[in-house]
């Protein structure tokens, strides 16, 4: 690395003027040619390119419809290349009364709009708003729910949805740990390989259901690649922190660390994972898409109690203290928490498929860390046993999703 | 009625309405439903060598961007740069004579509805056929049957080239006239502002939709109050005329002077049109409105205020 200050005479070193220049000065001149560049084809290049053909190109997206008795309050955001001005709009076929702070929107901001019409509970809606040139864009409720009021009952009811389905159910798996203890390396290797198999589950379901949560957004910050973008975030920021523990343990004692440190890998995966589902039920519930009976609350609870297993796997060496799993627990499941609230709170897709890809990522790199314990002592990873384990992993996790799924 | 911003008529469970406080530039459009309500447009006569009475209009196409709800605009086609046409009204026997100058940048026609000659029928491929931009034809016929009659374009798309704009009311009297009334046009329309030809986005009588919510249509208690419905809308099958709190004589496409029907709704097709002749007991204000109540909540609706 070289200082402007100190101009750096190594060999074959350019000559000259530039090199008596500072680097920040050698930064500066091309970032301002550049600016000048844009700025003069901003105010003369535009004419060289002619007047555009077509007709303006209207698009909106409703990015959150709230639904108060008497009222249906939508926010929508212009993910088209033109500005857009809605002057009327009609629910079901009936032109309503509007309000709105602005009269225009342009590309990429938002605009509020509430109607004054009587929806009636349970029943669809479709809301055409009709702008300025006389285009037409819709937007559908499927079923008219009153938006629940974020007031603290309702967080708190959100907060005690986190910890059913985060906190409780991972807790209760890692009861297992006892029973781990008394296997051989067998046997261990088999749970290894079957959190495995489980996590593996976990990474295509939260690549799917990113994938159908980007795809139900606005597309104006980007659709499915933001969970790429999220999982490839979460990847390389869990291996750069698996490489720190990592340094610190060659300082510490060498081996004996290692199921600790698996097993805290783990948890961090799930628990980005768990913030991903928790804000997918959060904004569900929100929407009032999702009923929250009873049955659904207990087939997350079953199919997060298979993480708990996954998280103590690592320790069935190790004895840890009740603290230290506690602790293991809450960094898997109170994600969950954080999640249902924001997603009921202020659910956005885009964020949301963002968050589901991190997760997603996260156990990508949780199962790369685990890969090595189920190892045998010929050195596979691949033998009867260990495939037969993944399969009974994604096979648990599969048959417990049906008890969420619709 | 003034030309004030009224908070109008409707809102929430009181009815449809469009945005309040916003209204329709009149002035910009060039024509005011309240006004083309009584506006009948007799055009300038004189006497042929044999007596009969020779009656001439010039009516021209023009392109126009017209607002069509608070803040909407619409690109529409038109005869005299409204919507509806002019209301050309004639006498029964007369001699009539309409020349046609399309100023529009697309070819037109005008297609009476009544008796006349084939090369008259203002069809393409007929008589003077499509008349293209920038030229002009004279239309001629006799004016019969009396009744209440329409025209419109006749150039393809057809759908389109009504849906656009170009369509008017066409009234010959009986050669003894009807008797002395209170006299209203009513032109059932809509307007398909995304052009997907799949219904229409905005429904109306004489223009612009709600606009008799807003400046009620005024006429007097116990006078007899004669209205010329037509139904040229576009897209949809059928279309309605309802009354509230009153009844009317009908008279299908107004060729008899006997009513068929005493009521207070009626049904149009596509280009059906009848006399409805009523006279109000009662002072008040009368909702009027399609009783297809889609289009009444998308714009075709409207009061009758009457005063004592």
């Amino acid at each position: 690395m070289s200082t402007g200050d100190h101009p750096v005479t190594s060999a074959g070193a350019p000559s000259g003027r530039l090199e008596r220049l500072p680097a920040w000065a050698l930064a500066i001149v091309p970032l301002v040619l550049i600016a000048g560049a844009l700025g003069a084809f901003a105010v003369f290049g535009g004419s060289t390119l002619g007047e555009r053909v077509g007709p303006p190109a209207e698009e909106l997206a409703v990015e959150r419809t709230v639904l108060r008795p008497g009222e249906i309050d939508l926010t929508v955001r212009n993910t088209g290349p033109d500005p857009v001005q809605v002057e009327q709009v009609f629910v079901n076929d009936a032109y309503v009364d509007y309000t709105t702070g602005k009269e225009e929107v342009g590309r990429l901001s938002t605009q509020q709009l509430e109607l004054d019409y009587p929806w009636q509970e349970a029943t669809p809606y479709i809301i055409t708003m009709v702008t300025a040139t006389g285009a037409t864009i819709e937007h559908e409720i499927a079923a008219a729910v009153e938006t629940p009021s974020a007031g603290g009952g309702f967080f708190g009811l959100m907060a005690l949805i986190g910890v059913y389905i985060g906190i409780l159910p991972v807790v209760l798996g890692m009861l297992f740990l006892p029973l781990l203890r008394r296997l051989d390396a067998r046997w261990i290797r088999m749970a290894m390989a079957a959190t495995i198999g489980l996590l593996g589950f976990l990474a295509i379901d939260g690549s799917l259901e990113g994938s159908d949560i980007a795809a139900s957004g606005s597309g104006a910050f980007g659709g499915i690649e933001l969970v790429a973008i999220g999982a490839a975030l979460a990847y390389f920021a869990l291996t750069a922190i698996d490489r720190y523990l990592l340094s610190r343990r060659d300082a510490a004692k060498a081996k004996g660390a290692s199921g600790h440190r698996l097993a805290l890998m783990v948890s961090i995966g799930i628990g980005l994972h768990n913030l991903g589902e928790g804000l997918a039920i959060g904004s569900a519930y929100a929407i009032g898409a999702l009923a929250l009976g009873a049955f659904l609350i207990i087939g997350f609870a079953i199919q997060n109690t298979t993480e708990g297993l996954a998280i103590v796997a690592p320790l069935s060496n190790e004895r840890p203290s009740l603290g230290r799993l506690a602790l293991l627990g809450v960094i898997a499941g109170a994600p969950a928490i954080l999640g249902t609230v924001i997603g009921a709170a202020a659910f956005n897709a885009e964020l949301a498929a963002l968050l589901i890809g991190v997760g997603v990522g996260a156990i990508v790199q949780v199962i790369q860390q685990l890969v090595p314990s189920m190892r045998d002592k010929a050195g596979r990873a691949l033998y009867p046993a260990s495939i037969g384990g993944i399969l009974a992993g994604g096979a648990a996790l599969y048959l417990t999703g049906l008890l969420v799924s619709g | 009625m003034g030309d004030g911003v009224s908070m109008g008529h409707g809102g929430g469970a009181s009815g449809p309405t469009f945005r309040k406080g916003a209204r329709v530039d009149h002035r910009a459009n060039g024509f005011n439903p309240t006004k083309l309500l009584r506006d009948f447009d007799y055009g300038k006569t004189r006497r042929l060598p044999n007596g009969r009475v020779l009656r001439e209009w010039e009516v021209f196409a023009a392109d126009k961007e017209i607002e069509v709800a608070p803040g909407v605009k619409f690109p529409a086609w038109t005869f005299n740069g409204r919507i509806p046409g002019p209301t050309l009204r004639c006498r029964e026997g007369e001699r009539l004579r309409l020349r046609f100058v399309n100023g529009s940048a697309h070819p037109h026609t005008m297609h009476f509805h009544g008796i006349h000659p084939s090369e008259m029928d203002g069809v393409p491929g007929q008589g003077a056929g499509l008349v293209k931009p920038g030229k002009s034809t004279v239309y001629e016929f006799d004016a019969e049957p009396f009744g209440l009659h329409l025209y419109h374009c006749h150039a393809a798309p057809l759908a389109e080239h009504i849906a656009r704009g170009m369509y008017g009311t066409f009234i010959v009297d009986p050669r003894k006239g009807r008797p002395e009334g209170d006299e209203m046009v009513m032109v059932q329309h809509g307007y398909n502002t995304n052009f997907d030809a799949e219904g229409n986005q905005l429904y109306a009588v004489n223009g612009i939709p709600f606009h008799y919510n807003d400046e009620p249509v005024q006429v007097k208690r116990g006078e007899l109050v004669r209205i010329y419905l037509v139904n040229v809308l576009e897209y949809d099958p059928i279309n309605s005329f309802h009354l509230h709190g009153n009844f009317f004589n009908y008279f299908p496409t107004g060729t008899s002077l006997q009513p068929v029907q005493f009521t207070d709704t009626i049904a149009q097709v596509q280009g059906e049109r009848g006399i409805c002749e009523v006279r109000f007991p009662q002072p008040g204000t009368f909702m009027f409105h399609a009783h297809k109540t889609e289009f009444a909540e998308l714009g075709w609706m409207g009061h009758f205020e009457v005063s004592a």
